[in-house]
């Protein structure tokens, strides 16, 4: 155990008192005479526990714990228990020293955890490099990330390659390579080349202090068990001293017994503080959201873990969300007599100013460079497609409606893949179809099946035509899919499957966070994916995903899982023993050596418990 | 506005509870947060009378937990 030089005194103090106390037990000593001696131990243990209660009570706090913990002492010497006396003040202090380290100690893992911030940058000034604190370097000048060390500043490669560890980001493991041009986020470490970097934001609004504000502050957004923890606890203790003065006081006047009856209103004094619960809950969200963001996965506030551990139904956006958002020409249909790089050279050629996805694949597929130059008259007819002139000729991509315009007579094809399907002409004749698809993830059919085998519902939302949502949905196994639908129809979308959804269950959307801001919001939990580096996202989501790998749902919900059950678990055993406790404490069948159990033992069970959240891997 | 501030020697969680709830009803605070896991204040108050109301929360937190201290940057 590594103590802390405040953590060591304690623990010196507790060991001299013990010994101080077994001794006292040893002496011979008789009645009234026992009495200095056990003050010995008594005050080595307990005066900064006495003190602190002078003082507070000075200051109107009543229900302090160090009062209720020497008026329950003190009230046992009174009563002739010496040995109890010294020995509740000796497991207090032995639970109090216990709290403060584990409570330390997961404060620390945690910061080890957020251990992404950058001490220095490496910035370039009058021709040399100089170390200067990150938040001295301004957009636009230029640094240097060696091997070994963090990239301070978000920016842009200007020489030099390398791969990037973007584990404590992402809690991906493969390394990212990066060479010249390429955009790089602060937070990740350099392994192998020296770079030169161009910064393009400020400290401020770099990755990394996006994330670390994000993470701090999600200790203010309270989960509905933390603020049960914090209601009961404003009435638990005036409720339970109440209850002592009652005891003490009520039935000695009809059964007489008054040392007795003190005797077990003192129990409930050192059963009354509420600290098992106040810190054990926070801790156990705490070591939640801290568990989480390793994974890279950014939890925004108790709340929202507790909110995923309920999901049971998710909607996902299709495009950038299930499939990667990156067209590809799938298949090539020409008609008869067209070759198929006289399609693609006709297609790529009308969209060769578009900046669609769609015209960019295109393009790619075509492979040839096509000068723009030679384009002109490009004509684009929204919801149909565009024309335009290309060395001479005239061509045309587009939709059956492009066609029917142009009067182009299309002839019929099977396409084997379902998809986009672009028609292309050229001089009035028609030659063909391509048909563009948006690959599904690689990592969508593993994570869909994770949800589904832990009963969640599975939707579909896009904006894509019918055939193209379900054979998604379809080679997917989602349970349901809504296609051709505007940005505004995903929001009643979502309104109606909340409406749907059965009672304590909630309903998390899953996005990209550029385009479904207002669906992210109108869900019980927000998610947003591919959030390295996208502002956006950042902003609108409840939780975000770091990278794209949607196998992190299924396991945050299984650490929003994890971590209510530990709560629930905390919740019942404290109040469980505590309730039970003063029943016994009551009854006359509980001695101070139990109650002292009852408190300082199930607080520091209850922070083990709220402690495996950290070590879980 | 919105502030942070660290907090030294917050040894009690209970009194983190007791503090937060005492600086929430201190007049001209919008929200507070005192987290004992992070020992931090978290304090959104009018920006105009934020000194005054911050010499009030000091005042605050000494009644409640003297040993603790704010760190005034």
């Amino acid at each position: 155990m590594n103590l802390t030089r405040k953590e060591k005194k304690a623990l010196a103090r507790i060991l001299a008192a013990g010994a101080l106390l077994i001794a006292a037990n040893l002496l011979p000593l008789e009645g009234y005479w026992r009495l200095p001696v056990f003050l010995i131990p008594y005050f080595v243990v307990g005066w900064d526990v006495l003190w602190k209660a002078v003082r507070n009570i000075a200051n109107g706090q009543v229900f302090d714990e160090n009062f209720l913990m020497s008026l329950a002492t003190v009230g046992a010497l009174v009563l002739g228990e010496y040995s109890e006396a010294v020995g509740v003040m000796l497991f207090y202090q032995v639970g109090e020293l216990f709290q403060t380290h584990a409570v330390g100690q997961s404060r620390k893992s945690i910061a080890a955890l957020m251990d992404i911030r950058p001490d220095t940058a490496s910035v370039l000034r009058d021709g040399a490099f100089v170390e200067a604190d990150p938040e001295e370097v301004a957009v636009g000048d230029t640094i240097q990330v060696k091997p070994g060390e963090k990239v301070p500043l978000d920016g842009v490669v200007l020489t030099g390659a390398s791969t990037l560890n973007t584990a404590a980001l992402t809690g991906e493991s493969v390394p990212r390579s990066v060479r010249e041009g390429d955009q790089i986020v602060s937070g990740c470490v350099n392994l192998t080349g020296v770079l030169t970097v161009q910064v393009t934001k400020p400290f401020g609004e770099s990755t990394v202090a996006k994330i670390l504000e994000l993470v701090e502050n999600a200790a203010s957004k309270k989960a509905a068990a933390e603020n049960f923890i914090t209601r009961f606890s404003r009435w638990y203790t005036p409720a339970v001293v109440i209850g002592a003065v009652g005891l003490a006081v009520v039935p000695p006047l009809f059964v007489g017994g008054w040392a007795n009856w003190v005797r077990r209103a003192l129990i409930f004094l050192v059963i009354s503080c509420p600290c098992a619960l106040v810190i054990s809950i926070p801790l156990a969200f705490f070591g939640g959201i801290g568990g989480a963001s390793r994974r890279g996965i950014l939890v925004k506030g108790g709340n929202y873990l507790e909110q995923l551990a309920k999901v049971r139904t998710v909607v996902f956006d299709k495009t950038g969300t299930l499939t990667q958002g990156v067209f590809e020409v799938a298949e090539l249909l020409p008609a008869e007599g067209v070759s198929e790089k006289e399609l693609l050279r006709a297609a790529a050629q009308a969209e060769a100013y578009s900046n669609h996805p769609i015209a960019q694949s295109l393009r790619r597929a075509c492979g040839e460079n096509i000068d723009p130059a030679l384009v002109t008259d490009v004509k684009e007819a929204a919801g149909r497609g565009v024309t335009a002139k290309a060395g001479g000729a005239s061509v045309a991509a587009g939709n059956e409606k492009l066609m029917a315009d142009l009067g182009i007579k299309m002839t019929a094809a099977q396409p084997q893949h379902v998809g986009t399907v672009v028609h292309v002409a050229r001089d009035g004749q028609y030659l063909g179809q391509v048909v563009i698809a948006d690959a599904v993830k690689q990592s969508a059919p593993a994570a869909i099946a994770a949800l589904k085998a832990r009963g969640i519902r599975t939707v579909m939302l896009t904006g894509d035509a019918q055939a193209v949502g379900q054979a998604v949905g379809q080679a997917l196994g989602l349970d349901e899919v809504h296609a051709q639908l505007l940005p505004a129809d995903k929001v009643d979308q979502v309104e109606k499957l909340l409406e749907k959804k059965a009672p304590k269950t909630t309903l998390a959307y899953v996005g990209d966070g550029v385009n479904d801001a207002p669906v992210l919001s109108r869900a019980d939990v927000g998610v947003a994916m591919g959030a390295m580096g996208s502002d956006a996202a950042l902003e609108a989501a409840d939780v975000v995903l770091m990278d794209d790998d949607l196998a992190k749902l299924p396991e945050a919900m299984d650490v929003a899982k994890k971590c209510s059950r530990i709560v629930v678990e905390n919740i019942v055993f404290a109040l469980g023993v505590k309730g039970l406790f003063l029943l016994l404490g009551a009854l006359g069948m509980a001695n101070m050596w139990e109650a002292v159990f009852a408190d300082v033992g199930v607080a520091v069970i209850a922070i083990l418990n709220s402690g495996r959240m950290l070590r879980s891997k | 506005m919105k502030k942070t501030f660290k907090l030294i020697d917050l040894d009690c969680a209970n009194c983190a509870r007791k503090m937060e709830d005492a600086i929430k009803k201190l007049d001209g605070v919008a929200d507070a947060n005192v987290s004992f896991l992070t020992q931090k204040l978290t304090l959104d108050a009018d920006e105009a009378r934020f000194d005054e109301i911050m010499e009030k929360v000091v005042k605050c937190c000494k009644k409640v937990e003297p040993d603790c201290q704010i760190v005034l940057k």
